[in-house]
Formats: C-alpha cells, sequence, structure tokens
C-alpha cells in the first residue's frame, strides 16, 4: 500500500513515561518516527506529542487505535498534510566572514523571511519558520554558496484546518460519562 | 483514617479491593510487605510459589475460572523479570491480573543498585498499566486504579512497582475505590446505528454463522449468547478460549474454530453469508491466510477493544462495546428465524471427521494408548462437569478438542503466548479460586518439566489438582511439523524424561503410570476416589499427532486429516 506522511496528534494526562508507550507502539509496527514534537496543550495538565511517520493509511490507523487505547491517553487521531496546517522552526549558523563575502543579505531576508538571532565575528546565527521544504531550501541554498556551520531543525508542530480542537469539549462529556 | 508503613497499607487496600488470595515469593526489597502479611494472614492467603514466573501463571488461572483478578506478590530484579513470561500471557489472553513487584529504595534508583532492574520500562509494552510507588501516599491511589484498569474493558495485567522507601515510611491512610479515570472508557455504550446495521445484516442471512470468543466469558454473557443465537438460529464455532462458553451439547455449537479445531466450523466460515464474531480477535490459529478467509460473507464484529475491530479482518459491521450489552441489544432487534437446512449441511463434515479422525483417536482396538482416547475418558467420569487446565502443544489441542463441558469458565489454557509450563501452576490457581470443582490438568513431558518445581507448592498447600501428563518422550507438537514439514529431521525434540512416579512420590504426590488400555480407566477413577492432588502417567503412542490440522498460512478450509 501507498505510504505517505501522517501527522499524528495525541493528548494524554502528564505523566511519566508516556513517551515511551507510544514509542514502542510505532516500534512494533517497524515505523520511523520523521519528526516529535511534546508541549503542554491550552489546557492545563494536559499534553500535545506531534509526530510524523510515514506510513500505509492501514497501518497509520491500527496504530492510532492502539496509541489510543492506551490508559493514560486521551486521544489520538491521524490527519493528512491537506488538512493541516503546520510549521517547523530550524536554526543555520554560518561563517560570518563567508557571509561578508556575498556582498548584502539583503536578498536572503527578503526572498526566504529569516531573521538573525545573534551576530558575532566569528558567526551568525539565522532562524526560518516554515515547512519542511522551505527550510530545506535555504538549507541547500546556503550549502552550496558559503556553508552551513551548524543546522538544526524542531519537529513539525501542527493544527487543523477543518475543525477548533475542541479536547475541553471532548474532555466535558468524558467527565459527563463519570 | 489511620496512620500506618506503606507495607500495612498496602494490605489495607489489597483487603479494600476484595483480595483473599495473593501468589507469590519474597525476596530483599518486598520483605517489608511480607513482614505486614504475617500480620494479615486471617485475612489474605498467601500461596508460595516455587518460581515467580508460577506466581503470574497461577494468578491467571485463579482469575480465568473465579473472575476476580489474581494478584502476584515478588520481589525486585529476578523476581520481576522472572514474571514477565506470565505478564506477557496475561495481555495477550486478556487476563486480569495485579504484579506487585518489590523495588529498591527510591534514593537508588537508576544506580544500578543491587537487585534493581527497571520494571516499568520492561513492562510498559506488555501491560495495560504499569506505575511505580515511590511514596506511601500514592499506594491507596495506585491500588484502587490498578484493579479498576485490570478488570474493567478488556481485562490484563497491571504492574505495581512498590519502592522500598514507601513500604517503610508511616501514611495517613484511608483506602480509595476508582471507577473513573478521564483517559481511558474501558466499554463504550453500544451505538444505535451499528447495532441496527448489525441486525439488520443478520435478518438478511441465508446462511449466518458465528465466532465466539472469550470476551464471551469475559462479559458473563453466555446466557446473553444463548438466546442471540436461538432467536435468529445461528450456529456457531468456537475459538480455544472461547471454549466452555456454550455447553459442548449445545444445538448449535458446532464445534472448536482453527487450525486444529474442527473439520465443520472452518469449513462453513468459508460458505456463510454472514460471519459474526463476538469477542474474539480473528488470530492467525483461527484464520489461516486471511486472503482467503470468509471473503463470501459480510462480517459482523462485536468487541470491546476499538483496535481489534478491523485489524485483522475488514468489518461490515463493527459494534463496539461489552458484548453483554452489545449481544441483547442487537437480539432485541432479530427476527426469529429457523436456518435448518444450513444447520444440517454442517453434519457431513461432522460426520466425515468423525470417520477419518475421532473415531480411531478415542476408540482405539489396538495398539498403543492415545491422547485423545485418554482425554476422553478422564472427561467421561467427571462427567464433563470438571475444569480444564492444559499445557501448550499436542496436550492442549487433544484435550481442548476431547473434554467436554457442561458450565462457562471451566477451560484455562494458554492461548495467544502459548506458553509452555503455564499448566502446572493455573491449575494450582484455579483449584485454589475453585476448590469444590475437580480441576484436571492435562500436560505433556515437555510442558510440565518448565515449571516442575511447582509439585512442591502442591505439596505444601495440598492442592488437589489432578494431572495428567499424557508422556510420548518428545516435544510433540514440534515433532509433528518435523515430521509433516521438515523431512522428519527430528532437531532436539526427543527427551530423555526421569520417571515421573518417583518424582511425585518425593514430593508427597500420589501417582501412578499406566501403559495398556485395560488399565486405563480404573487408574482414572483411582485417581478422582478423593480430592487430593494426584499425578497420572499415561505412556501414550509416540507418533500420536493432531488432526485435523490446517498448516500455518493455509487456507482455513484446506485441512489434512492424515499424514
Amino acid at each position: 500500500m501507498e505510504k505517505k506522511l501522517y501527522t499524528v496528534t495525541i493528548f494524554s494526562e502528564n505523566t511519566v513515561g508516556l513517551l515511551n508507550q507510544i514509542t514502542i507502539i510505532f516500534t512494533r509496527r517497524q515505523l520511523n518516527i520523521e519528526t516529535l514534537s511534546v508541549s503542554p496543550s491550552a489546557l492545563n495538565g494536559i499534553h500535545k506529542f506531534t509526530i510524523t511517520s510515514y506510513a500505509s493509511q492501514d497501518i497509520i490507523d491500527k496504530v492510532v487505535k492502539q496509541i489510543d487505547k492506551r490508559v493514560d491517553i486521551i486521544k489520538a487521531y491521524y490527519n493528512t498534510d491537506d488538512e493541516l496546517v503546520s510549521q517547523e522552526i530550524a536554526l543555520y549558523k554560518v561563517s560570518t566572514q563567508k557571509l561578508l563575502e556575498l556582498g548584502s543579505i539583503e536578498a536572503l531576508i527578503r526572498n526566504y523571511g529569516i531573521r538573525v538571532l545573534e551576530l558575532t565575528e566569528t558567526c551568525v546565527v539565522f532562524e526560518k519558520t516554515g515547512t519542511y521544504e522551505e527550510t530545506q531550501k535555504l538549507f541547500d541554498e546556503l550549502s552550496q554558496t558559503i556553508g552551513v556551520l551548524q543546522f538544526i531543525r524542531s519537529g513539525r508542530v501542527a493544527i487543523t484546518k477543518s475543525k477548533v480542537e475542541r479536547l475541553s469539549d471532548m474532555l466535558a462529556s468524558i467527565e459527563k460519562l463519570q | 483514617m489511620k496512620r500506618i508503613k506503606g507495607s500495612e497499607a498496602l494490605m489495607e487496600a489489597l483487603i479494600h479491593e476484595g483480595v483473599d488470595t495473593i501468589f507469590g515469593y519474597p525476596g530483599g526489597a518486598i520483605i517489608p510487605v511480607y513482614d505486614s502479611l504475617y500480620d494479615y494472614q486471617d485475612k489474605i492467603r498467601h500461596v508460595l510459589v516455587r518460581h515467580e514466573q508460577a506466581a503470574t501463571h497461577a494468578a491467571e488461572g485463579y482469575s480465568r475460572v473465579s473472575g476476580k483478578v489474581g494478584v502476584c506478590l515478588v520481589t525486585s530484579g529476578p523476581g520481576a523479570t522472572n514474571t514477565i513470561t506470565g505478564i506477557g500471557d496475561a495481555m495477550i489472553d486478556s487476563t486480569p491480573i495485579v504484579v506487585i513487584t518489590g523495588q529498591v529504595t527510591s534514593s537508588l534508583l537508576g544506580t544500578d543498585a543491587f537487585q534493581e532492574i527497571d520494571v516499568v520500562g520492561i513492562t510498559q509494552p506488555i501491560t495495560k498499566w504499569a506505575y511505580q510507588i515511590r511514596r506511601p501516599e500514592d499506594i491507596a491511589w495506585a491500588v484502587a486504579r490498578a484493579f479498576y484498569i485490570a478488570q474493567s474493558g478488556r481485562p490484563g495485567p497491571v504492574v505495581l512497582d512498590f519502592a522500598k522507601n514507601a513500604q517503610v515510611a508511616m501514611v495517613d491512610f484511608e483506602p480509595e475505590k476508582c471507577n473513573f479515570i478521564r483517559s481511558y472508557i474501558p466499554a463504550s455504550k453500544p451505538d444505535d446505528e451499528s447495532v441496527l446495521k448489525a441486525a439488520e445484516l443478520i435478518n438478511s442471512a441465508k446462511k449466518p454463522f458465528a465466532l465466539v470468543g472469550q470476551g464471551v466469558i469475559l462479559g458473563n454473557a453466555e446466557k446473553e449468547l444463548a438466546d442471540f443465537l436461538e432467536k435468529a438460529d445461528i450456529p456457531a464455532g468456537y475459538t480455544l478460549l472461547g471454549e466452555s462458553a456454550m455447553p459442548t451439547d449445545f444445538r448449535l455449537n458446532k464445534g472448536m474454530l482453527g487450525m486444529h479445531g474442527n473439520i465443520a466450523p472452518n469449513i462453513k466460515t468459508n460458505e456463510c453469508d454472514v460471519l459474526i464474531a463476538i469477542g474474539m480477535r480473528f488470530d492467525d490459529r483461527v484464520t489461516g491466510d486471511l486472503n482467503t478467509y470468509a471473503k463470501q460473507a459480510k462480517i459482523v464484529h462485536l468487541d470491546i477493544d476499538a483496535s481489534e475491530l478491523g485489524k485483522n479482518v475488514s468489518v461490515d459491521a463493527p459494534v463496539l462495546g461489552d458484548v453483554k450489552c452489545s449481544l441483547p441489544a442487537i437480539t432485541e432487534k432479530l427476527l426469529p428465524a429457523k436456518h435448518t437446512d444450513w444447520i444440517a449441511s454442517f453434519d457431513e463434515h461432522v460426520q466425515r471427521e468423525f470417520a477419518e479422525v475421532i473415531d480411531a483417536e478415542t476408540n482405539p482396538q489396538n495398539g498403543l494408548l492415545k491422547m485423545g482416547e485418554v482425554v476422553n475418558a478422564v472427561s467421561e467420569v467427571v462427567n464433563h462437569n470438571a475444569v480444564l487446565v492444559t499445557d501448550v502443544g499436542q496436550n492442549q489441542m487433544m484435550a481442548a478438542r476431547y473434554f467436554k463441558f457442561k458450565q462457562s469458565r471451566s477451560v484455562v489454557t494458554s492461548g495467544g503466548l502459548g506458553t509452555m509450563g503455564f499448566g502446572l501452576p493455573a491449575a494450582i490457581g484455579a483449584k485454589i479460586a475453585c476448590p469444590e470443582r475437580t480441576v484436571c490438568f492435562f500436560t505433556g513431558d515437555g510442558g510440565i518439566q518448565m515449571t516442575i518445581q511447582e509439585l512442591g507448592t502442591i505439596m505444601q498447600e495440598q492442592t488437589g489438582v489432578k494431572i495428567i501428563l499424557m508422556n510420548n518422550n518428545w516435544l510433540g507438537m514440534v515433532r509433528q511439523w518435523q515430521e509433516l514439514f521438515f523431512d522428519k529431521c527430528y532437531s532436539q525434540t526427543r527427551m530423555t524424561n526421569p520417571d515421573f512416579v518417583q518424582l511425585a512420590n518425593a514430593y508427597g504426590i500420589a501417582s501412578r503410570q499406566v501403559s495398556e488400555r485395560t488399565e486405563l480407566k480404573v487408574a482414572i477413577d483411582d485417581m478422582l476416589k478423593d480430592d487430593k492432588p494426584y499425578l497420572l502417567v499415561v505412556n501414550v503412542e509416540e507418533e500420536n499427532m493432531v488432526f485435523p490440522m490446517v498448516p500455518v498460512g493455509n487456507t482455513i478450509t484446506d485441512i489434512m486429516t492424515k499424514k
């Protein structure tokens, strides 16, 4: 079956060892995790995981059900890119000397919307947010021209286009079951 | 509220959950709990096993026949790692047990201290929940939650890793009760739409066929199942773990499914027009090749676990929920029906199986004793009323095929994990859970030796387990595969065995050995004349094979009945 990139969103209680419980379910199905981002959600005490992975829909569906089944997982679901607005952040460190040799960095800033975070005699740190393709494009261009000393990219953060994330409504309906 | 030690709080919390029996083994990091247990002997019976793995299997056996949560108590490190097989077994066979492991004191965690092991990390993939109690204040909460999780929804094992400092520290203790966790919905209420869709499919069926799994037993839904099958006149087959959910002689019970199941239910799986799976999970030993499995049928699947719906077989009408609720909801919408011709069409396969397999296996006139006739003979003597416990392999399949049942919760076997060595300790647990019932444990010379040290537990507890050891001096099921599929290359399956009768005698357990057909009935009567433990060694034909057989990966209708 055709593999594509899925974004898995998981809401959980903030308990020790949850990440392990999630990743071993990916491992059992021989899926690589491409990106992973974990942070407190909008609701106090509830954590949100955003995980991307290449898989067939059949497999990602089963993996998400098995994650959702874990006791401390509140809700897990998956989306494809067309259903999401997503963003990643990347940092690039380049040599100040080589950057100056370019003449001007105006084009870089205008074309890529980068921000300069730090500037020293030896190096400059840029930040760029965007999709994977966008941050990669800048990386490729810098690599081919002045070289990149260090590079780091975050995991994806994403929200769905189609619906509001009504986790609080869902929690309220769960609480009613009590 | 009273101020007590953590170890005492554990006792109080267990009693609050209705625990009266623990299977365990003491050791360094759990001594404070055993110290408190000593003062609670009038309320909690502790069964001292001979190996921690046996504690978990005994707890499983106890749970399977009683429906209660089985409890184990072991020490840290090797004590904990020895429970892994039983925890895995309980996970895959949906058996509620709570395993309490000692742990080194909190300040030493992560330092490779003596007998420290990361129990929570190791057991996370094979438990419903694993939690480390590091403070005595967590005991009431964690124990309540553990029991709730273990027995609610699809049951399974829970591990509580109990750090030594929390055992010895003082705490103001008040027992808690847990019946709600917001992130955990154990059993959804079946929704009306899916119930209606399932009922409509079943009503439209001309050739309906039901598959009965352990979910029926776990949900105490035997009566609801019978009502459902009766109303629409639906024949049913059962999985290994679903055995005894229907009495053997029930009109609509058409026998066991799967690799060594009966011919008729396997053939009919691929002839029916609507297949109704009830609390079962389409295991590969039941389905054979999924690409050719029931492709002609619409499939209705009732299960409590959403992740099972559509996991192996794509389903036309999934019904999520406890079968105790979903079965009567569907039954209410069923039109009474008669499927006389369809049901009669099973008969030719029943007759074929009798002629080609069963008659020779259960009524041989000459030659060495066969496993089937031994199982059949014991079942007759106990009037089909006993609890059957099996080990794994040929003994298990023969016992499941030929033992008969009148009441539910009468089969204790390791289905999913297929754990050799499961049987002896599981039989101990089963007998302790229901001392008034006869417990017949069928095993082989391989399986019994994996946990044979538990004869010591039987001796100490005087547990009246009836052990029927069908000895062929081979690892019989592997030998069968080697003969059939590996050019008779009998690699490492021949066993040189001890004198099992002498071994039993050394443990003070009555024992006898039979090899002759004429002695068998007398020996069984002798074994069952009282309620004391007994080991009956029956020397059986070495080449005896389990048939019918659907070779692994074959279509479920591709059935061998002989070599």
